[in-house]
């Protein structure tokens, strides 16, 4: 077992695929723990069809690197969707439900319609559940993605204070002269960022598991907000590695592995704080 | 001069109008309770005051060296604060938030100041609990600390008390009413309750569509507005 690993590991896509992943891991847990307590999961869901869409129009038009038309696509929603989730007049959530199947019904039916790949199916169930994509990452890929959650880490770790208390209790710090919608849309971005670069390991329909279960299960544990941030960090990144290293013994697909690996680790947390 | 005062305000949100005409003023020490039925404009009035809320007419001037800054603010609370995974002393803590102004950490004075916050409030054995484990009346105790640590010469608190139990409420009443008199905290509340906004407090403002009364709380009783509260007599005039 031990030599099949290392030599996976001569290769070079292999450990790109570990350097992101863990990368990956990291922003989404901390950003996740703010958006589950902020009631913003179902966001991170609808930009993920959203995103979906976007890779099938870049497929479509044959755009070489589709991060430069998905990222933007991707964060402009983002940020609308945060809008009209806002304002009291339109359903926020019927809204974002709308906008995320609207955009897989269309870059499905844009796939079927426009596309000149042979395996339609394939590619379509490689973007949803990120079957092998993380390991056909190049340099350039790998560096992008890496500059983009570092920068993503970096104003976590700066806000740290001021997200807090906006995630706490916006009136509070909005009184306190904090510009709370600013921070509202920063998060938009950033969330927007972390699913595109989240598609990459996951797959965009299981993008959420990411988000979600590492804050879920330290939160069954931990009582602080520093604790729960840097458990789910770990739990996050333990996850994928572990995934990573499954699939690839096992060949299962990546995706579905650390998803699931995620969710034992929530049953063992949500088992021992009940036990507690 | 006035730490607060309000001259022919109206206020309201998306463009409406709740209330206009209202005439106030806080002085230093003062205790001010504003009390008024559901819908009738309370928290829209306290959010104006604190410029989270546009005015929509007349003028809100604070007095010497007063600003919105040296007011502390306890909001009503949030369902996303029930089952919020924080420690007593980070949430705090985030009261200093005000002070940090381009700083991006708290400092060591800071959370002195918190530690004194909590210590003012007796809740300095809570310091490590988490907010959710608390009691009603322990967590309003935390939020309180907090606005002390954002602000200690006015509090504006925006029914603090609507979701306790009788015997925590006569204690949030209690620490009140020292605050304001120990250590001369100009206090701002809303309250439902208007028997006990009789016995503490030392001014009423009564708000409708329109001002009803201002005044301290001995003409409040032989005035006819007191009466307004009552929903009986209201349909009788």
């Amino acid at each position: 077992m031990f030599n099949t690993l290392s030599m996976y590991f001569s290769y070079p896509f292999v450990r790109y695929a570990l350097i992101v992943g863990i990368l990956v891991a990291i922003c989404s847990s901390v950003f996740g723990v703010i958006l589950v307590l902020k009631r913003f999961s179902f966001i991170g869901d609808g930009l993920s069809h959203v995103a979906f869409g976007a890779i099938s129009i870049a497929a479509v038009l044959n755009i070489s690197n589709n991060l430069l038309l998905v990222l933007p696509v991707t964060v402009v929603s983002a940020v609308l969707l945060l809008r009209t989730g806002q304002s009291t007049k339109i359903r926020g959530d019927s809204m974002i439900a709308m906008v995320s199947v609207g955009a897989l019904a269309i870059g499905y039916l844009l796939l079927n319609l426009f596309s000149t790949s042979s395996n339609i199916a394939g590619d379509v169930c490689s973007s949803l559940f990120g079957s092998s994509s993380i390991i056909t990452l190049n340099l350039t890929d790998v560096i992008i993605c890496s500059v983009l959650c570092v920068a993503v880490m970096v104003i976590y770790v700066l806000l740290y204070n001021r997200l807090f208390a906006v995630t706490f209790d916006e009136n509070f710090a909005k009184a306190s002269g904090i510009n709370t919608n600013g921070y509202n849309t920063l998060l938009a971005i950033v969330i927007a960022i972390i699913i595109v670069l989240a598609m990459n390991l996951v797959g965009s329909l299981l993008i959420s598991a990411l988000i979600i279960f590492p804050a879920l299960s330290s939160m069954r544990v931990f009582k602080n907000f520093k604790a729960v941030v840097i458990c789910s960090a770990i739990i996050s990144v333990v996850c994928t590695v572990f995934g990573i290293i499954i699939a690839l013994l096992a060949s299962t697909p990546i995706g579905p592995t650390i998803v699931t690996t995620n969710i034992i680790v929530f049953l063992l947390f949500l088992i021992f704080s009940k036990t507690r | 001069m006035s730490q607060l005062s309000c001259r022919n305000l109206s206020i309201g949100y998306d463009g409406k109008t709740i209330v206009s005409g209202i005439d106030f003023s806080v002085e230093h020490g003062d205790y001010l309770c504003i009390i008024g039925e559901n819908g009738s404009g309370k928290t829209t009035l306290m959010k104006t005051i604190l410029g989270l809320n546009p005015q929509l007419e007349g003028e809100i001037t604070f007095g010497d060296r007063f600003d919105k800054s040296k007011i502390g603010y306890l909001p009503q609370q949030t369902h996303i604060q029930k089952d919020f995974p924080a420690s007593v002393f980070e949430i705090v803590l985030s009261g200093c938030l005000t002070g940090l102004k381009k700083r991006l950490f708290y400092s060591k004075s800071d959370k002195q100041k918190a530690l004194n916050a909590l210590e003012k409030l007796q809740i300095t054995e809570l310091k490590n609990k988490s907010y959710r484990e608390l009691s009603g009346g322990q967590q309003q105790r935390v939020l309180l600390a907090r606005a002390i640590c954002a602000a200690n010469e006015m509090l504006l608190l925006d029914e603090p008390v609507a979701a306790l139990d009788p015997k925590a409420t006569m204690e949030f009443y209690k620490l009140l009413s020292e605050l304001n008199k120990c250590e001369k905290i100009t206090v701002v509340m809303i309250s439902h309750n208007i028997d006990s906004a009789i016995k503490y407090a030392s001014h009423i403002l009564h708000i409708g569509s329109k001002q009803l009364f201002f005044g301290d709380v001995k003409s409040y009783i032989k005035s006819d507005a007191e009466e307004c509260f009552c929903p009986k007599c209201r349909e009788g005039k």
